[in-house]
């Protein structure tokens, strides 16, 4: 399968800024030095602490930010490859916009509350020209929406009239309407019920199938992120801390941070409640002032000398993994 | 069993659109209990949100229809002035939005904003009320809530307004805490956090609970009670262990058969086919009848109406006989 994007070193900082004259006294440094690349029909998961960088990889990828390092590389279907790390010329930025679509994080805000249903779905449809004709168009925003599991007549509402699981699949159905080679999805299904949510889940896993689409699929929920991915990033703090196929990653985590996240699950059963034996121990780190060494090594009970010392860096294999404990 | 704490009624709430009424919330009536905590789950857009924005006086009528009572203390708060139910809400009842950017105002720093709160409800200065706040955010696992006291809410991350906003609707220690999808935006590892943290403050200060969520694992650890809510109306109401272990509506059932297990890897998820009902346009009979796989004639005519069916367990599904005393009346 083709490739459709890389990165190389990416980092992300955002200054903060003081004062009257807006002086930079520090940086929130989101995202420090991101490596993966991603194939068509391949769906590659994204977890880890809320604050650790990942909406902030999605919106570098969707160019909504410049990385402050690093390189993006981006392969056309022809497999000619861009730089798109900063400036793009129009021509090529056209054909990345077509080609990649995002979910946001919160269907509240990324939906233009003065614009239609209709309206909000036909717009990548129109500025790519799609169909010739109005009603050729309404009559596919019609098949999308039934598709995704809303009725057609939805059309000329307005987002406010929808509940938070009928506004996400508002949102899908945009993405999906370009038939992109990439799709990033921000917890595209965390607002939703589990019966529609497997519906959905569904509904992308066949359009993958169809169009050989690939996703890159952040969530916080492990079993979402079990069923769909074939491979999956653990991210804290900003790094990429373990990397390996969806199932072996399940089966021997290696990442002492993988490991509290996979026994912090809770169960399904009340006679067996879990929650309260469940404490990663310490402080959630900051972005601002990360801590010296490896970025888990204030919470982490292996902790050894050389954790708050030394950055371990992840090891090139199948199963990528940063951490002192293997070497 | 403990003191009621809230009351609601066979509570209505409808909005006019274009294309007819909808009827978000369709004669719900349901108790909460001092120091429980209450589940609410059910599809999505069956009115769960709408029912708790109705009992916080945030659903404007006009233009909605509201009807029902919601009983606080023997007195029917939808007869309250918009100044007094001001003063309830967020001194009395708080609550925990699913959408956390938009509890806060973009133009003030989070600090202020929690400063404002402790101002108007509790009465504090600017002196009296930092160190209560910073208190607070650390209590939520906020790391450095110094220096994030001068930040602006869109310098965090989703997980950590969520917690900032708990902190909020917290720090005046409330009667009644309605929760919508508060862990949603958070990893496993604060989740448990968080859901420890409300736990705690709820055994401390004996607050009641409303817990909306989607998630079914959420729930079994933490909920007292479960309501099922299905097309505006609940369908099910049961303490926590009889909904995971006799669950009785089909819809229930179906909800629960759709656990994302590690077995289905590569095959297709296990879902209730079909959608729900159009909330302009609900049937005269059962609402989940065109899904369900034990309909009768009878479930397309009738409406079934909840009926006890244990000591524990109500359920509104003609599966388990019918309210003979609604029918004689
Ligand atoms: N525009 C911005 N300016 C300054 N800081 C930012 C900005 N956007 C994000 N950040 C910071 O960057 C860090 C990473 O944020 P990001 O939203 O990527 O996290 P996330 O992993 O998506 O978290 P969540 O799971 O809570 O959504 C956070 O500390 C956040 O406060
Ligand atoms: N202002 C409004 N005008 C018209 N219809 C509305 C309005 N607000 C909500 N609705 C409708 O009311 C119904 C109930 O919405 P509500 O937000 O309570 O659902 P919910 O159960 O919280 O769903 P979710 O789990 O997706 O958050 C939905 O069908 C929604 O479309
Ligand atoms: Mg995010
Ligand atoms: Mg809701």
């Amino acid at each position: 399968m083709k490739k459709i994007i890389e990165t190389i070193n990416v980092k992300k900082y955002f200054p903060i800024k003081k004062g009257i004259f807006l002086k930079t006294v520090g940086h929130v440094k989101a995202l420090e030095s991101v490596n993966f690349s991603i194939h068509e029909n391949q769906t590659i998961g994204v977890v880890g602490e809320s604050g650790c960088g990942k909406s902030t990889l999605g919106r570098v990828l969707t160019k909504i930010y410049n990385p402050t390092e690093g390189t993006i590389n981006y392969y056309d279907k022809d497999g000619e490859k861009y730089d798109i790390s900063n400036k793009i010329n129009k021509k090529t930025n056209m054909k990345y916009r077509s080609d990649l679509q995002m979910v946001f994080q919160n269907p509240f805000d990324s939906l233009d509350p003065r614009m239609t249903i209709g309206d909000i779905i036909s717009e990548p449809l129109q500025i790519h020209k799609v169909f010739k004709t109005k009603s050729e168009e309404k009559d596919y925003v019609k098949d999308l929406l039934k598709k995704v599991g809303l009725y057609e007549d939805y059309f000329s509402r307005y987002p406010h009239e929808f509940s938070g699981g009928q506004r996400q699949r508002i949102a899908i159905a945009r993405a999906i309407a370009l038939k992109p080679r990439l799709i990033i999805t921000d917890e595209p299904t965390s607002a939703l019920d589990i019966s529609v949510q497997s519906q959905v889940i569904n509904l992308l896993k066949d359009i993958q199938k169809e169009n050989n689409i690939a996703y890159i699929f952040i969530s916080h929920n492990l079993d979402v992120v079990y069923h769909v991915s074939d491979r999956i990033m653990v991210m804290y703090l900003g790094n990429v801390v373990e990397e390996a196929d969806s199932k072996e990653l399940f089966e021997s985590p290696m990442h002492p941070y993988t490991q509290a996240l996979m026994k912090s699950v809770p169960g399904w059963n009340p006679r067996e409640r879990k929650l309260s034996e469940i404490s990663l121990e310490g402080e959630p780190p900051s972005p601002i002032a990360p801590p010296p060494g490896c970025p888990f090594h204030p919470r982490c009970k292996y902790k050894m000398d050389i954790c708050s010392k030394e950055k371990p860096t992840i090891k090139n294999a199948d199963h990528k993994v940063a951490c002192h404990l293997f070497k | 069993m403990t003191e009621k704490v809230l009351e609601v009624k066979n509570l209505k709430t409808y909005f006019r659109t274009m294309e007819g009424t909808v009827k978000a919330v369709d004669g719900v009536s349901f108790d909460l209990y001092e120091g429980e905590i209450l589940a609410l789950v059910g599809e999505s857009g069956c009115g769960k949100s709408i029912t708790n924005m109705t009992i916080m006086g945030l659903v404007k009528s006009p233009p909605a229809i509201i009807e029902g009572e919601i009983l606080y203390n023997g007195k029917n708060i939808l007869e309250l002035s918009k100044e007094d139910y001001r003063k309830l809400r967020g001194k009395e009842i708080g609550m925990i939005f699913q959408e956390p950017m938009s509890a806060f105002d973009p133009l003030y720093t989070i600090g202020y904003q929690l400063f404002e709160v402790c101002k108007t409800h509790l009465g504090l200065n600017k002196k009296d009320a930092k160190p209560k706040i910073i208190e607070m955010l650390k209590k939520v696992g906020i790391p450095e809530p110094e220096k994030r006291f001068d930040e602006y809410p869109h310098e965090m991350s989703g997980g950590m307004l969520q917690r900032i906003m708990i902190a909020m609707t917290l720090i005046t220690n409330p009667k009644i805490l309605i929760a919508d999808e508060p862990t949603t935006a958070l990893d496993v590892t604060i989740q448990a956090q968080v859901l420890n943290l409300m736990k705690n403050l709820q055994k401390e200060f004996n607050t009641s609970i409303i817990f909306i969520t989607h998630d079914l694992g959420v729930v079994s650890e933490l909920a007292d009670r479960v309501h099922v809510m299905y097309a505006g109306k609940i369908i099910e109401k049961s303490d926590v262990y009889g909904i995971y272990e006799t669950p009785e509506h089909p819809y229930t059932k179906g909800l629960l058969a759709s656990r994302v297990i590690k077995e289905y890897k590569d095959r297709e998820l296990p879902h209730i086919p079909g959608f729900v009902p159009k909330a302009t346009n609900f049937p005269d009979g059962c609402r989940f009848a065109e899904r369900c796989s034990f309909c009768t004639e009878k479930c397309q005519k009738v409406s079934p109406e909840l009926i006890k069916t244990s000591e524990i367990h109500e359920t509104a599904c003609f599966l388990y006989g019918e309210d003979t005393n609604e029918k004689d009346n």
